[in-house]
């Protein structure tokens, strides 16, 4: 089926996420959509997606206009979609969740489950996706949870599959192994929508490329085009993708882990005995694919999750801090970077000069007394949005008014304004533009560069290698191999997957 | 992320609160129990089969009962060692045991009318078994209902006002379902379009009925009752065959419509909602609205109908207090039926049959306490009306476990 999309333009109050795009994809095609984070890929195929309501411009699919009201007028023309964030019931089993919405019944209504099941194991055979109808989704691990998502549109007899950012849960095996079920399809004559932000994989599949941004269409282009080319492209400038930064020169030990073992949100034990140590002037990466612990890991380190009692030493220089509260971790001289920085960085509410003074709020250069020295905080304040660079009206403004790269910064100059010993930098640059990705690794650097030790944890294999000293891979709680920066990518895939070096 | 390593301990929550109470019951019931013969009738005088009646020792039903109890924590504490759940059949066995027990100690030297205690305690139980099933409904689609207490009021003011003035049980029920759910609209309507925060909605209609039911009871109930609060009770039906089992009989199947409704209702609700087509969905919605607004099903539309309908049947409840038991309407008459029948539906985990199960302990215990007071004035009967809340507290943190709410209850669905 031929799609094509006509002046779409949607607005959000001021901000106009798509100006007048057009995008044609002709059948059986991999049509790369490329963008930064918030360049308005996701809103362009929600609207085609009937989620969203386009202000402007039309969807034509082979040459016939389409009105969708809902989701279910777009699945019911054919388009299907996989969502960035799986569109699936955790409670419900895979074979529930291929029926919602499209159930077989018998008579009253009456589930036709057995039915639902076999429509799983055909497409799951078709393809090779070996996934079991009977299980939860939530005990699936999340490579399986997108193929369930793969089925439940071509079970709706998808001629046109919209995949959003598919690859940022997924190990680079479980990626090869997508982009083989990506060409697959479209040799069965399915219109592929590919929605990413990673060059390589674009280069890797797509047969054309569109690029989007700050909502418009910049240029097409075709895979043989440079990475460099798309990159500049897509940021709208030359950048440089790789950080310049002299040889570590690491000193004293700063933090040792010994054994460590933490359990998550569910009493899984998500941390499974790590130990590792981290010296002045270098930076230990984390390596991984999400949801291996890293999140778990880097809250334990700043006492924010209990480590399991008895299990191991978490030790700064020569001080325990395994059971110390977050104050004392950060009174002992520990930065954190948090993954989420809206949920755990800021107070969007607040203002930029009151986030600033978070956490010294207490006996700091912040205070005089009981009270808050205000003269005091707006020079701070004001000293550290020009220090870092905080594209902001003034430091009162709220810190939720702040574009995601803007908002980091405020957060990494928090963290860095203290005088401390180790930087725990979890996701620094996710969802953030280029030119602040920049800033926040050259300031990362200048960290380890002025004798800190950071443990960098991150899921972008291209910062962890543009940063790191040394690198740290997880797997399943487990760190399952600490590897210098030279290693090659696909050995790192290896070690992602879990085959031990 | 469940492919990491699993690792679940069995706490020993469940074999202490079990020795514990086996232990009272040997001591109080038991050891130091009261002289005196428990007389359990099994069979009433008007039964067509004629069993005799059971009497036993109270004391001595004591200490049996406490060494089978504490026998049972022996085995939980045996499982639970070996890292095993204890089952829950012995956790039924354990109960029934302790209501033995206490039903034995209660009547040293008196009767127990089997039948008549657990048929008693179907009837209280059925108004907060509907509201219970009226609350399932509402937050397994995601909206949570604190009005439930409105609606069994206004049911059971509807229902005693419309029968005595047209003189039809049967418009009386139909208007008592039609206004509790219309008052579910009002929540509904608020939740859904006015994006309203949810409990608040409730406890102000809940605020609203007792104030409404309160006036015109005062201004117009007690000036003429005669021809507005005279409903009397629905008939007694008695199911031929069925109704002569002995004890099962007479408890199920001699009933008002109202009970026998509930007894259809919660398994009726139990299949709608895991075995077909419109409960796949409902739960869909209060899960995960967005996944079930992804696949073409209408979140707002789901959510108003599971209400709404949620709410008919908590009126039927509200019915089933007037005409369907008491007779006539009092002021404030539900009493906490309503919060009861809330508390009702966390404790059964949001599952039809497991959340009637909770009722009818309270149902049981209400009427414990009445019985109570007859057989054994000497104790005090505030002591027995304990009884159900303390088992309440023990099986929510011994047994029940971690309790999984519908994860987008209260949580408002806004379409980008």
């Amino acid at each position: 089926m031929k799609l094509e999309l006509r002046g779409i333009t949607k607005r959000f109050g001021t901000l106009v996420a798509n100006a007048s795009i057009d995008l044609t994809v002709n059948p059986g095609e991999i049509h790369a959509l490329l963008g930064e984070n918030g360049a308005g890929k996701s809103t362009l195929m929600n609207v085609l997606y009937g989620l969203y309501t386009a202000d402007e411009g039309e969807i034509l699919l082979d040459d016939k206009v389409q009105k969708f009201s809902g989701p279910g007028d777009a699945m019911a023309a054919g388009i299907g979609m996989v969502h960035q964030h799986f569109m699936l019931i955790p409670v419900f089993t895979v074979a529930e969740n291929v029926a919602l919405g499209n159930e077989p019944t018998g008579v009253l209504g009456t589930l036709k489950l057995a039915e639902a099941r076999q429509r799983v194991l055909d497409i799951s055979k078709q393809f090779g996706f070996n996934v079991d109808p009977d299980a939860l989704i939530e005990d699936l691990p999340v490579g399986i949870q997108q193929r369930v998502e793969i089925i439940k549109a071509l079970s709706r007899d998808a001629k046109v599959l919209v995949l959003d950012e598919p690859t940022a849960v997924l190990t680079p095996q479980e990626t090869d192994e997508l982009m083989d079920i990506m060409r697959q399809l479209a040799k069965n004559g399915t219109s592929i929508v590919f929605i990413t932000h990673k060059l390589r994989e674009v280069k890797e599949v797509a047969d054309k490329i569109t690029v989007i941004r700050l909502g418009k269409v910049v240029g097409s282009a075709s895979p043989s085009a440079s990475t460099n080319e798309l990159a500049s492209l897509m940021v709208g400038r030359e950048v440089d993708l790789k950080v310049d930064k002299a040889p570590a020169q690491p000193k004293d030990l700063v933090l040792s882990v010994d054994a460590v073992s933490v359990l998550d949100d569910r009493s899984q034990r998500a941390v499974d005995s790590v130990s590792f140590e981290v010296r002045a002037g270098e930076i230990l990466a984390i390596a991984g694919v999400q949801g291996n612990g890293q999140t778990e890991l880097a809250e334990a380190l700043l006492g924010l999750r209990p480590v399991i009692k008895g299990s191991g030493t978490i030790k700064l220089g020569d001080k325990d801090i395994t059971e110390a509260s977050v104050k004392q971790v950060l009174e002992a001289g520990v930065a954190f970077v948090p993954e989420d920085r809206k949920k755990d960085g800021l107070v969007a509410e607040f203002s930029v000069a009151e986030n600033l003074m978070l956490d010294s709020s207490f006996k700091s250069r912040f205070t005089k007394g009981l009270n808050i020295n205000l003269k005091a905080r707006r020079k701070i304040a004001d000293d550290l949005v020009q220090e870092f660079d905080v594209r902001t009206q003034t430091s009162d403004s709220p810190a939720g008014k702040l574009s995601g790269g803007n908002q980091q910064k405020v957060v990494v100059a928090r963290e860095l304004s203290r005088e401390v010993k180790l930087l725990v930098a979890s996701q620094p640059t996710r969802g953030v533009d280029v030119g602040s990705i920049e800033f926040i690794h050259e300031r990362i650097v200048a960290e380890r560069d002025e004798g800190k030790a950071v443990v960098l944890v991150s899921t972008e294999l291209d910062e962890v290698l543009a940063l790191a000293d040394r690198i740290a891979v997880m797997y399943r709680g487990k760190i399952v191999g600490i590897v210098p920066p030279t290693t090659s990518r696909s050995d790192l895939g290896k070690l992602m997957a879990g085959v031990s070096a | 992320m469940s492919s990491l390593v699993t690792e679940t301990k069995i706490g020993f929550k469940a074999p202490i609160v079990m020795a514990a109470i086996g232990l009272v019951v040997l001591v109080f019931f038991g050891l130091l129990g009261r002289d005196g013969m428990a007389n359990f009738q099994i069979s009433r005088r008007q039964d067509a089969i004629q069993l005799p009646d059971v009497p036993i020792d109270s004391s001595l039903l004591g200490v049996v009962s406490g060494i089978l109890m504490l026998a049972l924590a022996g085995f939980s504490l045996w499982l639970t060692l070996r890292n095993r759940k204890t089952r829950m059949w012995s956790i039924s066995i354990f109960g029934f045991l302790g209501i033995v027990s206490l039903l034995g100690w209660l009547a040293a030297d008196n009767s127990v009318p089997v039948s008549f205690i657990a048929g008693t305690a179907l009837v209280l139980a059925v108004p907060i078994v509907l509201g219970a099933m009226g609350g399932v409904m509402s937050e397994r689609s995601g909206i949570t209902n604190i009005a439930i207490e409105g609606q069994l009021l206004t049911g059971a003011f509807m229902a005693a006002v419309v029968s005595t003035i047209t003189g039809s049980f049967t418009l009386g029920i139909i208007s008592a379902m039609v206004a509790a759910a219309l008052l579910s609209m009002i929540l509904a309507v608020f939740a859904l379009r006015f994006l309203a925060q949810q409990i608040i909605v409730g406890v102000v209609l809940n605020v609203l009925v007792i104030g409404v039911t309160n006036f015109l009871y005062q201004q117009w109930l007690t000036q003429d009752s005669e021809n507005t609060n005279f409903p009397g009770t629905l008939d007694i039906i008695k199911i031929p065959f069925l109704s002569d089992i002995p004890i099962i009989g007479p408890v199920l199947f001699e009933n008002r419509i109202t009970v026998f409704a509930a007894l259809l209702i919660v398994p009726a609700l139990w299949f709608v909602l895991f075995k077909t087509k419109l409960g796949l969905r409902a739960r869909a919605v209060g899960e995960h609205p967005l996944a079930a607004d992804t696949v073409g099903i209408n979140v707002a539309r789901t959510r108003f109908w599971w209400v709404t309908i949620g709410g008919a049947i908590a009126g039927l409840g509200g019915a089933a207090l007037t005409i369907g038991n008491a007779g006539a309407f009092g002021r404030e008459m539900s009493g906490g039926f309503g919060f009861i029948a809330l508390a009702v539906v966390i404790l059964g985990r949001w599952h039809p049959i497991s959340a009637s199960l909770a009722a009818l302990l309270f149902g049981f215990s209400i009427i414990l306490r009445v019985w109570a007071n007859q057989v054994s004035p000497g104790i005090p009967s505030d002591f027995i009306t304990m009884v159900p809340y303390v088992v309440t507290i023990i099986a929510v943190v011994g047994f029940v476990g971690k309790s999984r709410p519908p994860k987008a209850v209260a949580v408002p669905y806004v379409k980008g």
